[in-house]
């Protein structure tokens, strides 16, 4: 399959100018000038572009990775359980939509996989089950983006992502939802993460859905690492029930969830699980929530479980409004209150996210700027 | 008609329900700089903060005018605008904005941030958030950075050398005498100050031209500002007074 061009004004394998700007937003370039290993973009249920651009990396669509690899099919639903609620029950009824990707041994694959689901039909409810291998010694950088047309006001998407991060490896995961406000979300994700292996995974939503409910789980053996990092902004209509979990089964396995949330009248809850199961694991979660108007909530829920002596588990929460002598002080500097908030509020979220290619940094620190202007408005 | 740069007249500020400014008085005209001696808890941070609209100072009663106009209605950004600026005693730390950033909105641009902070030795400090882990000494000339890009006409320091080792005086005093137009004639500089101090250890490094001392909330007396620190450093702020009063009456 080809991959998609941006050209202004064509109308190329289905999609507009105004969806390949909605595209962008979510970190998926389509025009081709920024480096990518490789893209997988599927619209509704189809598969728009599959393509890999460098040795050792490997993009196909689930369904063919299945007929490919007879291995594959032990890896489907394996960390993730068909029977862990009606969504994943939903979606093991269907043939999987969704992208296999995978860093073979040895493989460094330094620029970043683009990959985007993207709703085009009104109403459309979408299941995707994706599956990433980072083979014994490999490097792999996945953006996904998740987005609607313009158009699109409705729809679900409800997507299993298994990730296999295998000794010594190291996958950063990076996903950017930019959905519509009636749109109802609910990834479910899990983590092996092997001996050595670093897995990091960085959410980031920024607009309003209806509901995005998203708690995945990592597990760590030993000497290996999971991050987890996300930026939320909750404005009013938006309901986000987020958080992560890490069990470090294994010695020296370590975790850390970092959490920043701003409701701007929206609801956000920041769950975060620790679990520290072996000698010398060390985990650390923070959960960082800014309230900026009366309406809507941010509810943090940090849970730490040491079930081995020796291990290390600490957590920070706070929840609060700005300081009125931070806005003041600003003030005195000639910003108006609107200007001055904004500025707290880019900060507060401006959490800088480790192994994130310069473009997509800048693409993010955009949304937030927009986001945070855009609450003057 | 040439009008003073602030008025203060007869101002009654309280904090809560507590009275703290009890019918103060001040002018001071453009190019001139004016400097406050108090105790602590004499009202000098409330007089300073009243000037700039802090809503923790509420103003009672009184007028402040700048420029000619009053600005009790005014929020605090539109004083700034206007041309008033202050360096705090104790700012707060706002976590996650860099000085860079807020520099950056300050002035609209990039332009000048770097030289300025370099005068400063603050260059390494940009990127940090403000005041966050800041040493004294960091944070008053992270105030004075701030100040100077925006560069105000009438320039209010709080308590400038307090927390300061004298290396970091020196180059304050060198930095604020510049922002006030030091080294031109006295008819040409436009740029006013007024100094909140309760040592009067600054006014050896920048020379002002009144002083003032407040005592319980009231400007009491006025006159050559290292005259009145001598009498203070050898009697104590209330003989001080009684001294200058009796000196006021013969």
């Amino acid at each position: 399959m080809r991959g998609v061009s941006g050209e202004e004004g064509e109308e190329i394998m289905g999609l507009s100018k105004s969806d390949i700007r909605k595209l962008q937003k979510v970190g998926y370039d389509a025009s081709g000038a920024v480096p990518r290993a490789g893209t997988f973009l599927t619209r509704d249920h189809e598969v728009v572009s599959s393509e890999e651009r460098e040795k050792g990396l490997e993009i196909l669509s689930l369904e063919v990775a299945l007929r490919k690899y007879s291995w594959v099919e032990e890896l489907v639903f394996e960390l993730v359980s068909k029977e862990k609620d009606d969504y994943t029950k939903e979606l093991a009824k269907f043939s999987p939509v969704g992208y296999f990707i995978r860093a073979l041994p040895g493989a460094r694959i330094t620029k970043p996989v683009q990959s985007c689901f993207f709703i085009k039909t009104a109403r459309f409810s979408q299941m995707v089950h994706n599956i990433i291998v980072a083979e014994p010694e490999s490097e792999l950088h996945i953006i996904t983006g998740c987005t609607t047309a313009s158009y699109v006001k409705q729809g679900s998407h409800i997507g299993v992502t298994e990730f296999y991060v295998r000794e010594n490896a190291r996958l950063s995961y990076t996903m950017i939802h930019d959905w519509a406000p009636q749109v109802r979300v609910f990834p479910r994700s899990a983590a092996l993460v092997e001996a050595g292996g670093t897995f990091i995974s960085n959410y980031i939503a920024l607009t309003a859905a209806e509901l995005v409910q998203a708690y995945p789980m990592a597990t760590v053996k030993r000497g290996g690492v999971a991050r987890f990092n996300s930026i939320i902004y909750a404005p009013q209509g938006a309901h986000f029930d987020l958080g992560a979990a890490a069990k470090l089964i294994e010695p020296e396995a370590k975790a850390e969830i970092i959490s920043r949330a701003v409701s701007d009248g929206g609801e956000v809850v920041a769950r975060g699980y620790l679990e520290g199961g072996a000698a010398n694991t060390k985990g650390h979660m923070e959960c960082s929530g800014l309230l900026l108007r009366g309406e809507g909530s941010i509810h943090a829920v940090p849970e730490l479980k040491g079930i081995f002596p020796e291990t290390d588990l600490s957590h920070e929460a706070a929840v609060g409004k700005i300081a009125d002598e931070e806005i003041q002080y600003l003030m005195t500097r000639g910003l108006d209150q609107d200007t001055a908030t904004s500025l707290i509020v880019r900060g507060f979220l401006d959490v800088r996210l480790k192994g994130l290619p310069p473009e997509l940094q800048l693409a993010i620190d955009t949304m937030i700027k927009k986001a945070s202007l855009g609450r003057t408005m | 008609m040439n009008t003073s740069l602030l008025e203060i007249d007869n101002l009654e500020v309280r904090i809560g329900d507590k009275t703290i400014l009890h019918g103060a008085n001040l002018t001071i005209e453009g190019g001139t700089v004016h400097v406050i001696f108090g105790p602590n808890g004499s009202g000098k941070t409330s007089l300073v903060g009243a000037i700039m609209g802090l809503p923790q100072y509420e103003v009672t009663g009184g007028d402040i005018k700048f420029k000619g106009e009053s600005i009790l209605s005014l929020p605090i950004h539109e004083r700034a605008k206007l041309g008033i600026g202050l360096a705090f005693q104790r700012p707060p730390a706002v976590k996650g904005v860099t000085l860079f950033h807020l520099l950056k909105a300050v002035k609209g641009s990039e332009d000048n941030i770097l030289p300025a902070a370099e005068s400063l030795n603050l260059k390494d400090y940009l990127h940090r958030d403000i005041n966050k882990g800041f040493s004294g000494g960091e944070i008053k000339r992270s105030e004075i950075l701030q100040l100077k890009l925006m560069d105000p006409a009438l320039l209010m320091l709080d308590e400038p050398e307090s927390g300061v080792d004298f290396e970091n005086i020196v180059l304050l005093s060198d930095i604020i005498r510049e922002m006030l137009q030091k080294e031109l004639p006295i008819t040409n500089r436009k740029k006013s100050g007024l100094i909140i101090t309760h040592t009067g250890f600054i006014i050896q490094h920048i020379q002002t031209d009144v002083g003032h001392v407040i005592l319980d909330g009231r400007i009491l007396c006025s006159g050559n500002p290292q005259e009145i620190l001598q009498i203070i450093r050898k009697h104590g702020f209330e003989k001080c007074v009684e001294c200058l009063e009796k000196r006021e009456k013969r």
